[in-house]
């Protein structure tokens, strides 16, 4: 089939949201009075005009095949008139216009192993990017990660007994497509090595130029080596983003001995109480260990206990910490601090603890 | 490296299955590839292990494990995928060559896409295609979502069909951007996929350094906290940027994203290079009667709404609630606790912000505040004009792959305000300067007299 013999229209943007809106949303549409959380993962929004639309929040595994998004269809087309949204944490939203239809498709999404919860003071869903699955750049897998988490922590998202809510996030390397920067826990793919260059292939597949200036440390040099135009690195230099594997195929920083995950906390997004947070550094580095990577979820477990025993009602991760300190949360968690947490990169001095106000 | 001897074949196989299912016969010779050559040096049972005997079915003794456990495996689902479509089925086979070298097989990059659009297609090759002949080219296509990711069954069915007519059957619901993405796309594919796509009325997303589709929360549709109207915002300017999302113009990405509230569902001070956070400048308004019914049901109003009130604006006297309004900075908290007595103010509005972005390449940012209050409404007259002004300058004073973040951090943000005709504000900032290395450009030449 060649593109003459096809019909071509462009531009003409996503079809409009009113289409897909549930009747009762339509009707109800910028007059939501209140919502109340009627067990973990069912809530129901109510209308000034005293209309209710109920919701079941379901997780998913977001990378789902087209026959998976089918089952959630057949589902939502028996008990929902075929209403459904997604959650920014890719979540799956039921929306039901009858109370009656919350059990049976509860009882649905069990049997189909799918669970409900992610609502309140529950751990929701991991946001997470590709990983081996489909990433050049992934110095981990995000998807067998977040299964082997959720696994450890399915309890967590089917109940509402935690502190406040918690946001995992997994970002499979430090372009960090998923919002790890800004999670209660963060768990993100680290390589530790800079690029290995194969340097008959660069003259051929890169820019110099652009392969230099992509550098954000400029470790990047030209150089002619062994006769041919390519680059060097300043192995001191690199601290190993990956941003030239991106412009650069022949400088690929994939490494299974030295790839691995390191574990940051006690960030947030929302500016409930305290301003939106970065996620701090807890543990530089754990080892790829597939399938299950015991090391890490059995740090991230530990590291959810651990708030869940000594955290505040309303207390977010990094609410907890600011209020006892990091010295006692590094104490608490059982973590060691290393200089590797102490920053060194470009206003690492903002950093640097400037008072007398310690904990003993 | 192995000697040559122990690189042969113990069963040479002779056929593989392609895209559409049929057998055919193996165009190359893996002993004559380099490529397999190199990758074999570092573990010669390789090929027994992932190509087996059986052609149809991958062997995957370490994704195999991820079929246990409560939480839903994607693996089960991959593997049911795998038994009907080759890519599918190959992708698991590279994947658990992944898991046992504990290393990524993608390869980044190359121009492909659909004709006039420069975006929504992202190339991804395999790096051991000899292997996994089926996901050799195994492209992205961004499919841009609905505002507030509302879906019918109907459409969901719909864009489940194209997908399993064109390309590997699986997707990501959703990408980390918002976009509903097709995963795994031979190139001949994508303007036949596209074409099906653009004819039941969906269009592709953006990517590279385009303006990236832009995504809401789900603002009015379902959510009392709304200050706007997060879903007519996003696709009004969705539509109205058409050109900027389908062709990278800008010196690198942008994303906007749509908040309703500042609960940002969906993390657009993190995530995002404009963020429009929904607020309100008025009295938060409080329902007395709703107030006595959460203290009726056991709700401790001092130690969970007064006392975490990061203003102590908020005060019980005698079972009413009152709010000192001019201390409040807006966190939602006493709301979100109460959200059947308080509710935003009646004006409302928007703050935005701007430079918010991951860490590559000058570190992570969160966006900081640009405009302390903006009125929303259609046709976002007032907010398009800023938002030209802003590209206006970051086409001209940003360097290639420099998010609008960087580059403010890097001409000053002082000296971004004045360019884009806004005023310095104290809200722009958490407090004043502490250095006093000021670049006066004000000042007397010799002879001048200060003007009265």
């Amino acid at each position: 089939m060649t593109t003459q013999a096809l019909e071509r229209k462009t531009d003409m943007g996503p079809p409009h949201y009113e289409r897909f809106l549930h009747p009762i949303i339509k009707e109800n549409y910028g007059k939501w009075r209140y919502h109340e959380t009627l067990k973990p993962g069912v809530l129901v929004h109510v209308s000034e005009t005293g209309a209710r639309i109920y919701t079941v929040r379901a997780g998913s595994p977001r990378l789902v095949s087209v026959d998976f998004i089918r089952m959630i269809c057949d589902l939502a087309d028996k008990y929902c008139d075929g209403y459904l949204r997604f959650t920014s944490r890719n979540n799956i939203e039921f929306l039901l216009a009858d109370k009656e239809n919350i059990e049976p498709l509860i009882k649905g999404l069990n049997l189909k192993g799918l669970p409900v919860g992610g609502t309140n003071n529950a751990i929701s869903n991991i946001v997470h990017t590709q990983g081996w699955v489909h990433c050049h750049s992934a110095a981990t897998d995000a998807s067998g990660l977040v299964k082997s988490m959720m696994d450890e922590l399915y309890d967590y998202f089917t109940t509402m007994k935690l502190p406040h809510k918690l946001r995992i996030a997994v970002a499979c390397c430090l372009n960090m497509c998923g919002a790890v920067h800004c999670s209660d826990i963060a768990i993100l793919g680290i390589h530790r090595r800079p690029p290995k260059i194969d340097h008959n292939a660069l003259k051929n597949v890169c820019e110099v130029p652009t392969t230099v200036s992509s550098c954000p440390t400029a470790a990047i040099r030209p150089a002619t080596v062994e006769g041919i135009q390519s680059v060097e690195v300043d192995e001191d230099k690199c601290m190993y983003c990956g941003n030239c594997f991106t412009v650069c195929p022949a400088m690929p920083l994939a490494d299974s001995l030295n790839d691995g995950v390191s574990i940051w906390v006690g960030g947030k997004v929302s500016n409930a109480r305290t301003e939106p947070m970065f996620t701090k550094l807890a543990i530089p580095y754990l080892p790829n260990n597939p399938p299950r990577w015991p090391e890490v979820t059995s740090a991230v477990k530990n590291i959810v206990e651990v708030y869940a025993k000594h955290a505040r009602r309303y207390e977010r991760v990094g609410e907890w910490i600011n209020r006892i300190g990091w010295p006692r949360f590094f104490k608490q968690a059982g973590l060691e601090f290393t200089k590797y947490h102490i920053d060194d990169f470009k206003h690492a001095g903002t950093t640097y603890k400037r008072s007398t106000q310690l904990t003993q | 490296m192995k000697g040559r001897k122990d690189i042969a074949w113990k069963g040479v196989r002779k056929q593989r299955i392609d895209q559409w299912g049929h057998i055919k016969p193996i165009e190359n010779d893996f002993l004559l590839n380099p490529l397999l050559l190199d990758i074999r040096g570092s573990g010669i049972e390789r090929k027994e292990y992932y190509m087996a005997d059986e052609i149809k079915k991958r062997k995957t003794p370490l994704l195999d494990e991820l079929e246990e456990g409560p939480w839903p495996s994607f693996v089960t689902d991959l593997k049911k995928m795998a038994e009907k479509k080759p890519k599918a089925n190959d992708l698991l086979g590279q994947l658990e060559l992944s898991y046992k070298e504990k290393k990524g097989h993608w390869k980044h990059g190359g121009l492909v896409g659909v004709a006039g659009y420069g975006g929504g297609v992202i190339g991804r090759y395999s790096d051991s295609s000899e292997l996994f002949p089926n996901v050799k080219a195994f492209h992205t296509c961004r499919v841009n979502q609905t505002s507030g990711w509302f879906y019918t069954t109907e459409a969901l069915r719909e864009l489940c069909d194209i997908w399993d007519k064109h390309g590997s059957g699986l997707t990501n619901v959703h990408g980390s951007t918002g976009d509903f993405v097709f995963l795994g796309a031979d190139t001949d594919a994508l303007e036949p996929c596209f074409s099906d796509l653009t004819k039941a009325g969906w269009d592709l997303g953006g990517s590279g350094s385009d303006m990236r589709t832009p995504s809401c929360c789900n603002g009015p549709a379902r959510c009392e906290f709304a200050c706007y109207d997060t879903l007519d915002m996003t696709y009004d300017i969705t539509m109205t940027y058409q050109d900027e999302l389908h062709r990278p113009a800008f010196v690198y990405k942008w994303k906007f994203k749509m908040a309703g509230c500042p609960n940002d569902c969906v993390a657009s001070i993190a995530r995002s290079d404009l963020a429009v956070i929904g607020t309100w400048r008025d009295n938060i308004r409080i329902d007395q009667s709703a107030v006595k019914e959460y203290l009726d049901k056991g709700l401790n109003i001092t130690s969970d709404v007064i006392m975490k009130c990061p203003k102590q604006c908020i005060s019980l006297d005698r079972n009413e609630l009152r709010i000192n309004n001019e201390d409040c900075v807006k966190c939602m908290h006493c709301l979100n606790v109460m959200p059947k007595a308080l509710r935003p103010g009646k004006d409302k509005g928007a703050t935005i912000l701007i430079g918010g972005k991951a860490p590559i390449m000058e570190g992570a940012l969160l966006s900081s505040v640009l405009v302390p209050f903006m009125k929303i409404e259609k046709p976002y007259t007032e907010f398009k004009d800023l938002i030209e002004r802003i590209w206006e300058f970051w086409d001209e004073h940003g360097v290639s792959r420099e998010r609008i973040g960087e580059c403010i951090q890097r001409v000053g943000m002082g000296n971004f305000v004045e360019a884009i005709g806004l005023e310095p504000l104290p809200e722009m900032v958490s407090s004043p300067r502490d250095n006093p290395y000021i670049f006066y450009e004000e000042y007397l030449e010799e002879g001048e007299e200060e003007e009265e």
